[in-house]
Formats: structure tokens, sequence, C-alpha cells
């Protein structure tokens, strides 16, 4: 049996929309500083380093190069992830459970407010040769991908405002929610066009913050560390990239990493096993599309069970208590961490006015975003 | 056993070669594509202040406490202990030349008459082994040792604009 891992520190900064008075060094380093207070380590005694960077999110080549010094990472073993912040958590919990290391940091930040043409980077994500010369902003691939999910799953776009409508209201009860707010289905639906049948309204606006998460293996774990919340399954999937043939309805990557995830976890119904998600809501739609991809809702009733208030923090199943990424922001690949954290606030019971009633087990679900199929899922048990 | 492969000619190459009149002619086929790719970083405190003061024709460090370390470039923590930095520290424009290297190639690769010289300069006040990544100036190349002493020449006041290139380069002391 591999050795059971724990999260025994986490450290955040409020996500906001711009950041000026801080480099990301000093970001990530508020983070990291109160991570490793909560798990009771120094970061000389930490075994190995996960910053989670993308090259041009950063504009600077080789960006994990520049990871250490506010993590205390100078002369230590460091294991950049390009990828969501839940890769880490995975590439964490291996290095722990193999018995390579006693300890891990996983570490992931965004400065989108520091990316100026951040659509022009996007389409850096796009094929050079058979999509880019259309010219197009890469996001309409969420408009693609939201018409034939509600082709296919039946959600109306009210349901889909729905989404938006509970995220953001719940984002009002969290000291974390950047955009926080009371909008009704009707100002949702009868906002600007973006990229129909999306609205403007329906896409999470991007947000500065860091995130650094302690891990530690069970039979090591510090005196001093924060209650452990455990890595009860991890799983990670990719879909074929290829927009001309990939599966535009059905999010099958994040079925796929569930899948992998409820396996090693011994979950078999996890509307009924798991306590609370928070999972990705890039786009409303995409938080329908994952629910039902992630066997929370059967196909086809996402959207009328949002509808229904299922999905509130008071409901059956709670998704997205935070207020998720519409309410607080998308945190380019600090997104899956920042839900990480939300769980291990849930499963701690430290999540104040959004505390869902309870909470002993915890999904996480990251995205990496338009035009990925890249996705990872975390399970965590109190 | 694989017969060792001793030399090019050893090799049987099949195939024609590509020239550049097929490529113009368009007669090999690729996608060409302008990057659009437009950054703005937020410096904080430590690097704002020592751009602030690059302007005011001063270098600035801080001062790690626990380390008894000046720290050029500033930082608002100390990376080996990881505590934070307590003080801000005027160090002086002079140093001595870690290290260097005769830079003789452009972007391009095109040959320069009169090489280039960065160095990193060890500043006077800073801790052993900090400083400045720079640029040699006024001086012979072939003149240039490690353990030379250099000053900054900066740019005429009403011309900084808080940059590193508010000094143009450092110059034998």
């Amino acid at each position: 049996m591999p050795r059971r891992v724990a999260i025994i520190g986490v450290g955040a900064t409020v996500p906001r929309p711009v950041t000026p008075e801080l480099s990301y060094r000093e970001l990530i380093h508020e983070a990291a500083v109160r991570a490793y207070e909560e798990a009771g380590v120094e970061p000389r005694e930490i075994g190995t380093f996960m910053p989670c960077t993308e090259d041009f999110y950063e504009g600077i080549s080789i960006s994990d190069e520049y990871s250490n010094d506010q993590l205390g990472a100078v002369l230590k073993p460091v294991h950049t992830i390009g990828g969501d912040g839940i890769h880490g958590i995975a590439t964490a919990y291996m290095q722990i459970a193999t018995g390579l290391f006693d300890t891990a940091v996983v570490e992931a930040h965004s400065k989108a407010s520091n990316v100026l043409t951040p659509h022009h980077i996007m389409n850096y994500a796009m094929d050079p040769v058979l999509n880019r010369p259309l010219g197009e902003n890469p996001l309409y691939v969420a408009g693609l991908e939201m018409s034939r999910f509600m082709h296919e799953s039946g959600a109306t776009s009210e349901e889909c405002a729905w989404v938006v409508v509970k995220n953001r209201r719940n984002a009002l009860s969290n000291p974390n929610g950047a955009f926080g707010a009371k909008v009704t289905v009707h100002d949702v639906l009868s906002g600007p066009a973006a990229f129909c049948p999306l609205g403007a309204l329906e896409m999470a606006p991007p947000s500065d913050a860091a995130f650094v998460v302690v891990l530690a293996a069970e039979d090591r774990l510090p005196a001093r560390a924060a209650s452990p919340v455990w890595i009860r399954g991890v799983g990670w999937s990719n879909d074929s990239p290829t927009l001309e043939t990939r599966s535009w309805a059905r999010a099958l990557y994040a079925e796929a990493a569930a899948q992998r995830a409820y396996r090693m976890a011994g979950i078999r119904n996890p509307a009924r096993d798991i306590d609370c998600f928070e999972i990705d809501d890039t786009f409303s739609y995409k938080e329908l599309q994952h629910l039902e991809a992630l066997g929370i809702c059967d196909r086809g009733e996402a959207g009328k069970r949002t509808a229904r208030g299922e999905t509130e923090i008071d409901g059956a199943t709670p998704v997205n208590a935070s207020g998720g990424s519409l309410g607080c922001g998308h945190m380019l690949d600090a997104t899956g961490l920042f839900r990480t954290v939300e769980c291990v606030r849930q499963l701690r019971g430290e999540a104040g006015q959004v505390q869902v009633k309870d909470a002993k087990t915890a999904l996480a679900f990251g995205w990496r975003g338009v035009p990925t199929t890249s996705g990872a899922c975390v399970v965590l048990g109190a | 056993m694989a017969k060792r492969v001793r030399s090019m000619q050893d090799f049987d190459f099949r195939g024609t070669a590509l020239s550049a009149d097929e490529f113009s002619k368009g007669k090999v086929i690729t996608t060409t594509g302008e990057p659009h790719a437009e950054y703005a970083w937020d410096c904080g405190p430590a690097i704002s202040r020592y751009l602030e003061e690059l302007r005011n024709g001063r270098l600035i460090a801080r001062w790690c406490k626990r380390c008894n370390r000046t720290m050029l470039p500033p930082r608002m923590f100390c990376e080996l202990c990881w505590c934070p930095t307590t003080e801000w520290r005027f160090v002086r424009d002079t140093g001595i030349v870690n290290t260097f290297s005769l830079c003789n190639i452009t972007w391009d690769m095109k040959p320069l008459k009169t090489p280039q010289i960065p160095a990193v300069i060890e500043i006077d006040g800073a801790s052993a082994g900090m400083g400045i990544m720079h640029l040699i100036g006024g001086c012979d190349p072939r003149k240039v040792r490690i353990g030379m002493k250099v000053k900054a020449v900066w740019k005429p006041a009403a011309e900084r604009e808080g940059a590193i290139t508010d000094i143009l380069h450092f110059t034998p002391a």
C-alpha cells in the first residue's frame, strides 16, 4: 500500500482583478509564508517543490527558474509542472506516496493582469497551420462547445444563467469573492453578446492570486501541522486536441479524470459519497457540462437541478460554494489550486458563511481553459 | 553488432536538398505566424524602489538582519534564511568586476569590430557576490580583468527614466 498523503497547510492571497503593489515574487511569498505557518514547517525542512507555471502567461521562458527564491526552494529539488495546480497536487502525491520525499509543496499563481494580450496568448494554443490562420478570437471555441452541449443535453440558456446567478451570489458571502454580486437570470441573458450562445456575463473575469499547498506523508506529519486533509484520489486526463474531431458535447477528459480519482478513492456514487464540489466554471455551461462528466448529475439533468437550487450551498449537492471562477475570477493555471484550497477550508469547517454543513469529503476539478481538453481532479477527505 | 559509423561518408544519404528558391516559390509549404505577446510586469516594492533610485542616480539595497546581507538587487525577503528583509541601504556606484565576457557576435550572428562587454559588478557596500549585471564601456576590451575596479557612468539626470539603462555602463575607476 502506498503511504497516505495529507494536505497539512494552505496559503493564499485574496484574488483581485489587479495587484499592482506586488510582483509575482512577493505575491507567491505571501501565500508561502501562510502555508508554511499552517503546516508548522520551515522551507528548509521541505523535501520537494512543485511550481505550476506556464511560460506564455509569465512572459518568461523557462519561468520555473524564477520560482525558487519566493518558495524557499533554493538548492532544493524542484519539479515544475506545466499544468493546472491539481496536476501539481497529483505529482506531489506521487512523490510522497512512493516514498521519494516526506513533504512537498505545490505552488501556482496568476498575474493575469500583467498579460496585456491574453486572447493572443490563448491563440498560441490553437493549431498554427489549420486553426490560427482563420484569425478569429479563439474564445469562439467556448461558443462552439456551448452550442453542442446545449443541443445534446437539452440545457437551456436560462439554466446556464442560473450558474452565474448562484456563483456570483455565493461569492458575495466569501471574502475571496472578488466578483460577488446579486444578478438575475434576466441580467445575465440581457447582457452583452460574446461568443453566442455564450454571453459576456457568462465568462469568468481574470483575477490575480497565489496559492501554496503543503503536503506530507501520514507517518511524517509535523507536530505543529494543521489538522490533515487527506488526498483520497487523484485523476487527470486529456482528450484529443483536434478541434475538427473532438467531443464537443461531453467533457470526456473530465469523465476519464474523475473515473480514475473515484476508483482510487473508492467512490461509487459521487453525488451521494461527496459532500461538496468545487469544479471548473470558467464559463456558465462548463459547470453544467462538468457536473455531468463527473457523474454528479445524469446526462441532461445538470441544468434542471441547478435551476431547482440543488447545487446551492444548502442543496443536495453544493457546487462552487466559494463562488467559483465566475464569482472569484479565473486564475490561469492557479485556478485548480484555488478550488483545492476552498475544498480544504470546507473540510476543516473554516469556510465561514459559505460553509457546507457536515462536509467530510470534497472534490476539486480543474480544466485548463480554451482550447484545451485537459482536466485534473482530486478527492479530499477530512 | 552494428557497424560503428566513423564519419559522415559512412552514411548513404539519399534524396535531394531543398533550395532557397523552392521555398520562395512556394514549392515547399510552410505557415508563418507573427507573435503578439505583450506584458506589463508589476515590479513590486523592492524593484520599484530600485528603479526609482536609479532615476535619482543612486543604488539602493535591502538588508537581511538574520544573514547580515546587504542585497542588490533589493528584495523584500531573503531567499536563503527566508525572512523578510528589514531595511533600505544605499550602496556606492563603484565596485569590482566579478566576471565578464567579450561579446563579438550580434543577435543575427554578425561579427562586431568592437566587442560588447557584459559583466557582473560586485558593488561596494553590497554583500560579497552581489551587485549589478551590466556592461563595461569606455575601456579597451583587451584590458578588462576580473577584479578590476569600476564605477558607474550615468545618463544625464534629465534623461533618466527609472530603468537599468539609467546607467550607461561601468568604466574603469
